[in-house]
């Protein structure tokens, strides 16, 4: 009975779609309740959410496509936008329209309906409009548009079910693509390619397509040429001189501006505005004179920082020392347990040594994720994160990056993981490349132990000096690799896309809107890089357990047979044996296991001391810790640059990369110093 | 007429054309920046970005590109 319902005629393919800040999250959490499954769209890192509700006898799949501001695709956003818009089934698309802004806002609903989109428009902040006493003709606007309008206010949850029964009753509509006049000139050129166009298996209108390739849109007109009418692209071109010699105006500019100037007609002919005394400052405006003040901004992004820092790690530390107290009991009991029962001793094994506290290694890590994107995400609902980006877009341009860039290298500090992941704000596909390989440079807190553990015996007198100049190289040689890979690998040349952002209203967050996102993020974290450490930690065991006849991770097991291969290698840096290699491969799990690993080949915490500085000199010391600093980030930043840059490409290069810089750095530190001591 | 990053905050404007390539212009002006539309300065701090509104959207723009909009000062 219950799958009599779920029929065709049941299920409501609804997207969403709107520009930035024009309240389409609120209106998807109004109609989904929140419940929403987060993925990434096919072969990009931009993130989809989907969420699904029922209305009546209805089921409805809701679709949150990326804030846009029309559909010419030239960010990856827009391309998403339009590609799912025209290929996928989808019932109706509601353009969700900030009230206030409208002229803009209804530019990317005018593309959808040229496009011959079945849309429903939804005026949204139509409680703003009531306040200034400005008055829709809704009537008359869904005359001339030709597409049911709804006002809906998401914030106050108003007329979301008008906004339901409206998507049922147009569910079904069929629609002719919207025509604008663009005028004589631009009517005939139209006309002209259209001709040429003739015949074509396209899921696009012609006249929309024949419009595209006069704006010159990249993707149609490669489109088109696949489809083997290279001759109307051509023909475009050449209409398109056409008129600019013939009229002296470019055609592209000019098709933008006759789509503004219907929409202002219509504008013109349905809202009434009753003269008010224009606010000139609102609170927004207030509070940015203040953060983003000349002398006052950066301190206090400067404060916000060192907060953030504070709470993540203190409050995160002490939660993770639970946790490590507590797997460490796991895997000892566990050993105890296995052992009762006569399991194999390279079962015990595995499972304490191997799963267990690799396992354990990751969910320490938790904690700290979950508050700093607790932290985040309560920064961006605000409204700051995009004025941290206008307070620093000056000094990132100099080393070639977009202020954006900035907050990633900051999280840095704390875990790279996180940081690769909060470059998902950065739209330009290019600048977000170089942020994420130039990250694993910045000296995370995993890092830290180790440089505590040698500056406490080799430098004693003059740690903090050693700490600082250990964070200084890893930002030195981050600037380096973005100046180096910006003038040498093509992808990522070109000028810095410069800075034009939306900045949204300060709004205050909800605990609902930040926890979603928090959990989210954080569920994300645990489920993939979980996988990909579970993987790493059995292959590393494995190397370390076999021979079976060896004792685990001694010289003789294959680990230890590697760790001796690598020997001549780091000759030049200055650190020699075995024990030095083994701890550096067994870092890539998670950097603090480098000091573990001395622990347990030098036989504990009492003895590694007295060995240490057997081994090493102050300055081999030095360079074994720029080697720890730079050498292969860890399994977890490995997985995470694999996954956002969806290229094994792009986690190869920079694992590679950051050996061959790390042990450069090190010999020659090493080899310079040994001239001067 | 003036470069708008000449603007001082609180100033009224309205755009008369904007400079420079294709893809610049026309990301400008599918946010709502084109000829004939007024803006007003928020807030430029000098030397660096500047915040502009179309009325109630608050724009940041890059000094580079706030010096490509050309504008003529409304009193």
């Amino acid at each position: 009975m219950t799958n009599a319902l779920v029929t065709k005629g049941k299920i409501i393919n609804v997207a969403l779609a709107g520009n930035p800040n024009a309240g389409k999250s609120t209106i998807f959490n109004a109609l989904t309740g929140g419940r929403a499954h987060v993925g990434n769209w096919p072969g990009v890192t931009v993130e989809k959410k989907e969420g699904r509700f029922k209305y009546k006898e209805y089921e409805f799949l809701v679709t949150d496509l990326p804030g846009t501001y029309s559909l010419t695709a030239y960010s990856i956003d827009e391309r998403i936008a339009r590609d799912y818009v025209v290929k996928e089934k989808l019932n109706v698309v509601v353009s969700v329209t900030d009230s206030t802004n409208l002229e803009r806002n209804l530019y990317l609903l005018v593309s959808f309906l040229e496009l011959g989109v079945n849309s429903v428009l939804d005026l949204n902040m139509a409680d703003i409009l009531e306040q200034r006493k400005v008055r829709v003709n809704t009537k008359k606007m869904e005359e001339l548009l030709g597409t049911p309008v709804v006002m809906t206010s998401a914030t106050k949850k108003a007329g979301l079910n008008e906004l339901k029964e409206m998507i049922i009753r147009s569910k079904d509509r069929k629609i002719q693509p919207l025509r604008i006049d663009y005028g004589k000139e631009i009517e005939g050129a139209i006309k002209r390619v259209k001709e040429s166009l003739s015949g074509i298996n396209s899921p696009y209108p012609v006249r929309f397509l024949s419009i595209k390739l006069l704006e010159g849109d990249i993707e149609i007109i490669k489109e088109v040429k696949e489809l083997g009418y290279e001759r109307s692209v051509e023909v475009a071109v050449h209409e398109g001189s056409r008129l600019e010699i013939g009229f002296g105006y470019d055609l592209e500019t000019e098709i933008i501006e006759r789509r503004y100037g219907f929409i202002e007609s219509i504008i013109r002919q349905c809202v009434r505005r009753v003269p008010t005394i224009e606010e000139k400052l609102t609170v927004s405006d207030k509070i940015d004179g203040i953060v983003t003040n000349k002398w006052l901004g950066i301190p206090i992004f400067a404060f916000l920082l060192w907060a953030t820092f504070q709470l993540t790690f203190v409050v995160g530390g002490i939660f993770a020392d639970f946790i490590d107290a507590f797997f460490g009991w796991l895997a000892e009991s566990s050993a105890i347990w296995l052992t009762s029962l006569n399991a194999p001793g390279w079962l015990s094994s595995l499972v304490g040594d191997g799963i267990i506290s690799g396992v354990g290694a990751v969910f320490v890590f938790l904690p700290s994720i979950i508050i700093l994107f607790a932290f985040l995400s309560f920064l961006e609902d605000v409204g700051y994160m995009s004025r941290a980006a206008f307070i620093m877009d000056k000094a990132m341009y100099a080393i070639g990056l977009p202020g954006k860039s900035f907050i990633p290298m900051i999280l840095g500090f704390g875990c790279n993981v996180p940081a690769i992941m909060s470059t998902r704000t950065i739209s330009s596909e290019k600048d977000r490349l170089l942020t994420i390989l130039i990250n694993p440079f910045i000296s995370c807190s995993a890092r830290l132990p180790v440089y505590v553990m040698f500056t406490g015996i080799f430098f004693k007198t003059n740690q903090g000096i050693v700490l600082f100049s250990l964070y200084t190289l890893g930002i030195a040689v981050a600037v380096f690799s973005a100046k180096l890979f910006k003038s040498t690998i093509p992808k990522l040349k070109g000028p810095v896309s410069p800075l034009v952002m939306e900045l949204p209203p300060y709004r205050i967050p909800t605990l609902k809107g930040v926890s979603i996102h928090t959990w989210e993020r954080g569920r994300e974290f645990l489920k993939k890089a979980g996988t990909i450490i579970f993987a790493g930690v059995i292959l590393i065991w494995v190397l370390a357990s076999f021979p079976m006849s060896s004792e685990y991770a001694s010289e003789t097991t294959l680990i230890g047979l590697i760790g001796k291969f690598f020997v001549p290698l780091f000759r030049p840096a200055g650190f020699p044996f075995w024990q030095a290699a083994v701890a550096l491969l067994f870092g890539i799990i998670a950097k603090e296991i480098v000091v573990g690993t001395f622990g347990t080949l030098f036989g504990g915490e009492g003895a590694l001391s007295a060995s240490l500085l057997k081994y090493f000199t102050p300055l081999s010391a030095y360079s074994f810790m720029v080697m720890s600093l730079l050498y292969i980030p860890c399994i977890a930043a490995i997985g995470v640059i694999y996954r956002e840059t969806n290229s094994w490409k792009w986690a190869t290069f920079i694992t590679v990369y950051s050996l061959v810089i790390g042990w450069v750095m090190a010999t020659a530190v090493y080899q310079l110093g040994s001239l001067f001591i | 007429m003036i470069p708008l990053i000449f603007g001082k905050s609180g100033e009224e404007f309205e755009v008369a054309t904007i400079q420079g390539g294709k893809g610049f212009l026309k990301k400008l002006m599918e946010m709502g920046i084109y000829s004939g539309i007024r803006v007003r300065i928020v807030l430029n701090p000098g030397n660096g970005p500047i915040i502009i509104a179309l009325s109630d959207t608050r724009i940041a723009l890059g000094k580079g590109m706030a010096a490509k909009i050309i504008v003529r000062k409304l009193s």
